[in-house]
């Protein structure tokens, strides 16, 4: 007690030291602040000197082509619905484009992921490379591969397709290892001692374990991979992307098909997105009693 | 009795098992196989081109010189793949052509010697002497053996000798020998530098003796790879992602709050706010870039623009989510101490919430470096672009390779930043992984 007391120090001292320490800390944030905002504000500067247009040039003009496009496709309203059934073969192309390059990713990725798994990966020598291969495929972006493959196979849906499912294998094979490395291993050492193989040990021990989260992720993926489906048929891959620059190419007069197209587009998207995010609320939160019926989930 | 009622329920739920394990991999098959025939994958080989896919792969790892001679004035011409900003000066050329008074000797290694005069000879080991005259009436071709063999490809007009040593093309008005190199040409220096064709060591040692900055210049403004330009373009892109991500959340922020349930007590508010956030999101970045491209045209910005439009939809959802998801007492504890809502939003809210934003912001940091990237590629600006331009000149291949290799280092160094940043700020966040 008597240690305590004299030991002490008024607690004056103790405020003021306190208070020094917040305004030093203050400061520190305080520049930190003035570093970003000069950064965003030259990053800026820079930017609208590089761009062909200025920023304040162009800002009265930014409503001009979404009012062409909206008007011209108010004048022909009544086309419009002819316009979709025309483009759904076009939007059916592009969907299923994300969704073969989604399988195909998750089908070589959920292979990728078990041998880039320490403790599940049968060759273990192996682990780093595989994650080095899953590092590079997820760095190239889509648009680089799906241009060399038209080159190579020209125009048409498959370039894009296995563009997009490079890229999936490379991000989903991530995701599912980070999934992989919480399972229990439990299941695993009772397969093997039962005599299982790997495949078996794999199939019957960990995905099960992990299907829900692979799901979610997979449909996650699949949202991301319907608009790079949409971008990379802008650049020549087939589907309404493709048909979305050729029918802006045709200049004015002519919006009320691309303002379809735009609108299939943008309601695929969000009717895409709602759909998985309600499904995978429903996967990651657990319905009461889905385990139970596992097959009722079909 | 009962144990009889639980073993048909078991046996049911396994019979339900048992189908949905057999029918979910026979669901992915038939939609596989629907793929193969919507796409035409059997039709593929037909389509696919294989000259272009060896003219491709040989193209990324070597490069050929071309020494043409022009058969109506006799001029001699010796390029680097025939551009003409790797062309030799006149009366110079790399070695392996002599140059005199008399007629051009073009060596292609290996024994194979070619004289390119008004008659061409080519010395074929193992074959013979090979000359052709091009004249008005075409080309005179004179061969050792009575048949033609399969590397020579011979019209009236034209004749193509290929093998392993180069190619020998005899037209009418010009004659032209290709000889293949492997290696990317004048990566370092272009013909008329004068640090050309030194070895590394007298580069360095002439670094040493005070050249340093002339050797960089000459490196930097190297006209055939056009370091500076590519060193730019790169910056450009990595501008667009960190433009478009901050800008997003600086704009994203303020709007989450009236997103989130706990801070905007009027459903009506929230409701509009939810549904910028969606219209933003669902729009999507391709059309996004297409509108701003016609307003502000080609360029950083309107990467940088789109990039923000589209993550500030994405953002919001995420942040107003995290929002919602704020501890009350914390926010209780500083009102009862006597705060202001503004002191209450910077010492209850905010310290809750940065660490968990900051991270999905940094997060998206490294994702757009590669949106950035193809948006670039659509409107024209930063390394997609000029990655887009030498794919559709068709032929700078090994162009395409050293700005696919700048990419996957770009993104994988921000994938490196970003994570170093995130475990910078956010203390303890990444220990866990």
């Amino acid at each position: 007690m008597a240690e305590l007391t004299s030991s002490a120090r008024p607690v004056g001292d103790i405020q003021s030291e306190y208070m020094a320490q917040v305004r030093h800390k203050r400061v520190l944030n305080l520049i930190l602040l003035m570093v970003f905002l000069a950064m965003m504000l030259t990053g800026f500067r820079i930017a609208n000197q590089r761009n062909a247009g200025g920023f304040w040039d162009g800002l009265p003009n930014i409503f001009d082509f979404p009012w062409d496009v909206i008007s011209e496709a108010i004048e022909r309203a009544n086309l419009i619905p002819g316009y979709f059934v025309k483009y759904l073969p076009s939007l059916l192309e592009t969907v299923n484009i994300a969704g073969a390059a989604t399988l195909i990713g998750v089908i070589i990725g959920l292979f990728l992921s078990l041998l880039a798994t320490r403790g599940l990966a049968p060759v273990p020598w192996l682990v780093g490379p595989v994650r080095r291969i899953l590092d590079i495929l997820r760095a190239v972006p889509d648009i680089v591969i799906a241009l060399i493959l038209i080159f190579l196979l020209g125009g048409g849906p498959v370039p894009a397709m296995i563009a997009i499912a490079l890229h999936t294998v490379g991000a989903l094979g991530k995701l599912f290892s980070e999934v992989n490395e919480n399972a229990s291993l439990k299941p695993v050492e009772g397969l093997r001692s039962v005599g299982a193989s790997w495949m078996q040990s794999m199939w019957l021990g960990v995905i099960p374990q992990v299907a829900p989260n692979y799901l979610s992720y997979a449909l996650l993926r699949f949202e991301i991979n319907i608009r790079a489906s949409a971008i990379l048929g802008f650049v020549g891959a087939g589907g309404i992307g493709y048909d979305l620059r050729n029918t802006m190419s045709w200049g004015q007069g002519k919006y009320d098909e691309a303002a379809a197209i735009f609108l299939l587009l943008f309601a695929t998207i969000v009717v895409v997105d709602q759909l998985s995010s309600s499904a995978r609320n429903r996967l990651t939160h657990g319905k009461a009693g889905s385990k139970a019926t596992g097959g009722a989930q079909a | 009795m009962s144990v009889a009622i639980l073993k048909i329920q078991t046996d049911a739920l396994f019979r339900r098992k048992r189908l949905f394990a057999l029918s979910f991999p026979a669901m992915i098959v038939a939609y596989l196989a629907f793929i193969f025939v919507s796409f035409d994958i059997a039709g593929l080989g037909d389509r696919m081109n294989v000259q272009n896919a060896q003219k491709l792969v040989s193209d990324v790892y070597s490069y050929k010189t071309h020494v043409a001679r022009d058969n109506r004035n006799g001029t001699l011409e010796i390029a680097i793949e025939g551009e003409r900003k790797g062309r030799y000066p006149d009366g110079t050329g790399p070695d392996w052509v002599t140059l005199g008074d008399g007629d051009p000797i073009v060596d292609l290694g290996g024994g194979h010697v070619i004289t390119l005069g008004k008659t061409v000879i080519y010395d074929v080991p193992n074959y013979g002497r090979i000359t052709a005259t091009p004249g008005h009436s075409g080309v005179d071709l004179v061969l050792p053996s009575a048949d033609t063999p399969d590397w020579i490809n011979r019209s009236k007009n034209r004749v193509a000798i290929t093998n392993d040593a180069g190619r020998l093309t005899i037209t009418r008005n010009r004659t032209e020998v290709f000889r293949f190199f492997t290696g990317w040409e004048l990566f370092f220096f272009t013909l008329d530098s004068p640090y050309y064709g030194l070895s590394v060591a007298e580069v360095a040692g002439r670094a040493v003796s005070g050249e340093a900055g002339a050797i960089w210049h000459e490196f930097w403004t190297n006209k055939m790879w056009r370091h500076a330009d590519v060193a730019w373009a790169l910056f450009e892109t990595i501008l667009m992602a960190f433009l478009g991500t901050f800008g997003a959340a600086i704009v994203a922020l303020p709007m989450a709050f009236l997103a989130a349930k706990n801070f905007t007590s009027l459903g009506g508010i929230r409701f509009a706010a939810r549904r910028v956030f969606d219209f933003l999101r669902g729009v999507d970045g391709l059309i996004w870039t297409i509108v701003l491209s016609r307003a502000f045209g080609p360029g950083p910005l309107t990467g940088a623009l789109a990039i923000l439009l589209t993550d500030t939809g994405s953002f919001g959802k995420m942040f107003s989510e995290a929002l919602e998801n704020v501890d009350d007492k914390q926010i209780e504890g500083i009102t009862s101490t006597g705060a202001k809502t503004l002191q209450r939003y910077r010492f209850g809210v905010v310290p809750q919430v940065t660490p968990v934003l900051l991270s999905q912001v940094l997060y998206y940091l490294e994702s757009n470096t590669r949106s950035a990237t193809i948006i670039g590629a659509i409107t024209g600006g930063g390394i997609g672009l000029l990655l887009t331009q030498a794919i559709i000149t068709q032929k700078d291949w090994e162009e395409v390779t050293y700005y696919i290799v700048l990419i996957i280092l770009m993104v994988m160094m921000m994938d490196w930043f970003s994570g170093w940043l995130r475990r910078k700020l956010i203390k303890g966040a990444d220990d866990a992984h």
